[in-house]
């Protein structure tokens, strides 16, 4: 395993950054919350590529605070030419993030490739895999999930760290509002985080 | 005369819109082959040009035979054309339009004489004045003193009597070719290796570059033909994110296209030109550098992408002025337009992603005009946990679109017991719906 640009945060640190230079990868239902979690705390250009029958997309006024004007949407037509283009935006040293949304098993080849592109144009990248169809040269896997909050106002996420190459896995439920980068670290289940009933 | 008149005169009148654009293309084009009789033609208003032919004449043989020759060549392409010969520019102006014909040196004021004096290229309103008091041809201004006549019709026409009768001087103002952004080369064996072509590309594409850098253009799209031994000529073609003139760029881009091309029994010729350009002021390289390369490194990436995917498979999101959710954004090409920054929040929450609207199946436990306390969506159970809402959409009047023509739409901000936030809406509109008949929700977006 090569060693970590000197640039790398501990993950003591900041327990949510993605490892520069290196492809990621997210599962899960809101895998794509996650992602443009990670777009707020990536300066620089963003390449979002999906295929080109995917029905969603982006929308405008509900992205996060300064994503929206750096972000570039391609739509590719085949799984190859999704690849492709995943490998040229990460070789591009110019781009903050790379997100892609593939939509067959990733192949240990295609990881490694993926891999290669991101050491060589210092680029971190983020597949959005569905779940189980990553490669092994995946640096992290995150499992997402959102959870209904016990609250009305708070909009709860679990991110499950289930592959970690460099380090341990950990589960945090946050509080993001999708709107900045701003995120509660919102206390493990079980404890108490509402002040205690007086007795009348 | 007006349009009805002349039907009224002649009923039969086939008569066609003018088209002023093709027209100024033909005479444009026109004028480029008028070069061959002399060095400066320009446009002499909308239907005319202006060659300067001082020096000239001999070359065809006299005043007579070039004229000749010219009228030999239009009536071959089957243009009806009027020419005149003067030693002014008013005068071959004034001829040109009243008959034709060759006025010799010194025989100007007798050649013009007999021409009405609105040949004197003067408005109508001087033109018809000047008939009024009994000066209908120009012999009779010639003898006129000029105070006077100045005095009573203005400058402008002592301004074009002198120009015609060749006291004043009036040159002819050529316009400037336009440049043209090609360049090739011939090789005195055809070559066929890869590697060859790229070599000689190199070389075109300097000599391409340093004429985009003189007349301060950028390539947008540049053509590269190969002809080959057996006269066939393959083509490539790039485009490019932005303009751009560095050929160590623009040749990274024809690698892939280059490799396509079936070399057959070798290629002799190439030939480069760039066929879309946009103007490209040289730029400071001062302290913004690091943000220029990085703008580079960003247009070369959009070029890579657009050349093999297209250019309109990489898309920016624009802002758009309208509460339609689909509409409240374009998607336009990255490469042919600039990233807006998107006005600040404000009113209800959008969702981050927005697809298609899709209905919801077996919804349960609904009062009227709120939503399904249960429903399935994509084959997934859902209960709902929390409605925020509603929030009206109404549709917009002035824009027939089919998805909206179900009206209203009520939009419902979900939280579920399973997690997902999902926008959900219903059309109150819809007939049926307040006989007790069943609401249709649908699903359009999905929150963070």
């Amino acid at each position: 395993m090569r060693p970590l640009p000197a640039s790398a945060p501990l993950a003591e640190a900041d327990p949510l950054a993605l490892c520069p230079a290196r492809v990621h990868e997210a599962e899960g239902r809101a895998r794509r919350g996650f992602a443009l979690f990670q777009a707020t705390r990536h300066e620089g250009p963003l390449i979002w590529i999906l295929p080109r029958h995917a029905p969603q997309s982006p929308l405008l006024s509900g992205l996060p605070e300064g994503v929206g004007a750096r972000l570039h949407l391609v739509r590719t037509q085949s799984e190859t030419d999704l690849l492709w283009t995943a490998e040229e935006a990460l070789r591009c040293p110019a781009v903050g993030l790379v997100v892609a949304e593939p939509g067959e098993l990733l192949s240990l080849t295609a990881g490694r490739r993926l891999q290669l592109a991101a050491e060589a144009g210092k680029t971190t990248g983020l597949m959005l895999i569905q779940s189980g169809q990553g490669s092994n040269a995946a640096e992290t896997r995150w499992a997402c999930e959102q959870l209904p909050s016990p609250a009305p106002d708070s909009t709860l996420q679990q991110w499950e760290l289930i592959k970690n190459k460099r380090g341990t896995l950990k589960l945090w439920t946050v509080d993001w509002r999708g709107e900045t980068s701003a995120f509660h670290l919102v206390s493990a289940a079980g404890e108490r985080h509402e002040p205690a009933e007086t007795p009348p | 005369m007006a349009l009805a008149d002349a039907r009224a005169i002649c009923p039969d009148l086939a008569t066609r819109p003018a088209d002023l654009a093709r027209e100024a293309a033909a005479l444009a084009g026109l004028r480029r082959w008028a070069g061959r009789y002399a060095p400066l033609v320009a446009r002499d208003g909308a239907d005319g040009l202006i060659a300067d032919i001082t020096g000239v004449p001999h070359l065809f043989g006299g005043e007579a035979a070039l004229r000749a020759d010219l009228h030999d060549r239009l009536d071959r392409v089957g243009l009806a054309a009027q020419s005149a010969i003067a030693g002014t520019r008013g005068a071959a102006h004034a001829l040109a339009r009243n008959g034709g014909g060759l006025l010799p040196e010194g025989a100007l004021a007798e050649g013009l004489g007999p021409l009405p004096v609105s040949a004197l290229r003067i408005d109508h309103e001087t033109a018809a004045t000047l008939s009024r008091v009994g000066l209908s041809r120009i012999a009779d201004l010639v003898h006129l003193p000029r105070a006077p006549l100045a005095k009573r019709f203005g400058p402008a026409l002592v301004m074009r009597l002198d120009q015609a009768l060749g006291t004043r001087p009036e040159p002819v103002d050529a316009e400037r070719e336009a440049p043209h952004f090609g360049v090739r080369m011939t090789l005195p064996e055809p070559i066929g290796l890869q590697e060859d072509v790229m070599a000689g590309l190199a070389r075109l594409l300097e000599r391409l570059c340093a004429l985009l850098t003189h007349h301060q253009h950028g390539a947008r799209r540049v053509l590269l033909e190969l002809r080959r031994v057996d006269r066939e000529t393959a083509h490539v073609r790039v485009g490019l994110a932005r303009p751009m003139r560095d050929p160590a760029r623009i040749a990274a881009l024809f690698e892939k296209g280059v490799a396509e091309v079936e070399a057959g029994f070798g290629i002799d010729a190439l030939r480069l030109c760039a066929e879309v350009t946009e103007k490209l002021p040289p730029e400071q390289l001062g302290p913004g550098g690091p943000k220029l390369r990085s703008e580079d490194a960003l247009a070369d990436l959009i070029s890579r992408l657009g050349n093999r995917l297209g250019f309109d498979a990489v898309q920016r999101l624009l802002p758009a002025d309208s509460t339609i959710p689909e509409r409240s954004f374009l998607l336009a090409p990255a490469a042919y337009s600039a990233a807006e920054e998107s006005p600040a929040r404000r009113g209800p929450p959008r969702p981050q992603l927005l697809f298609p609207p899709e209905m919801v199946s077996s919804a349960r436990g609904a009062q009227p005009g709120h939503p399904p306390a249960q429903f399935r969506w994509r084959n997934m159970h859902f209960s709902t946990l929390r409605a925020t809402g509603p929030e009206r959409i109404a549709p917009e009047w002035w824009f027939d679109d089919p998805a909206w023509r179900s009206g209203l739409r009520d939009y419902w901000r979900i939280e579920t017991r399973e997690g997902p936030r999902l926008w959900l809406f219903h059309t109150p509109q819809v007939a049926g719906w307040d006989a007790g008949g069943a609401q249709d929700w649908f699903v359009q977006g999905e929150f963070a």
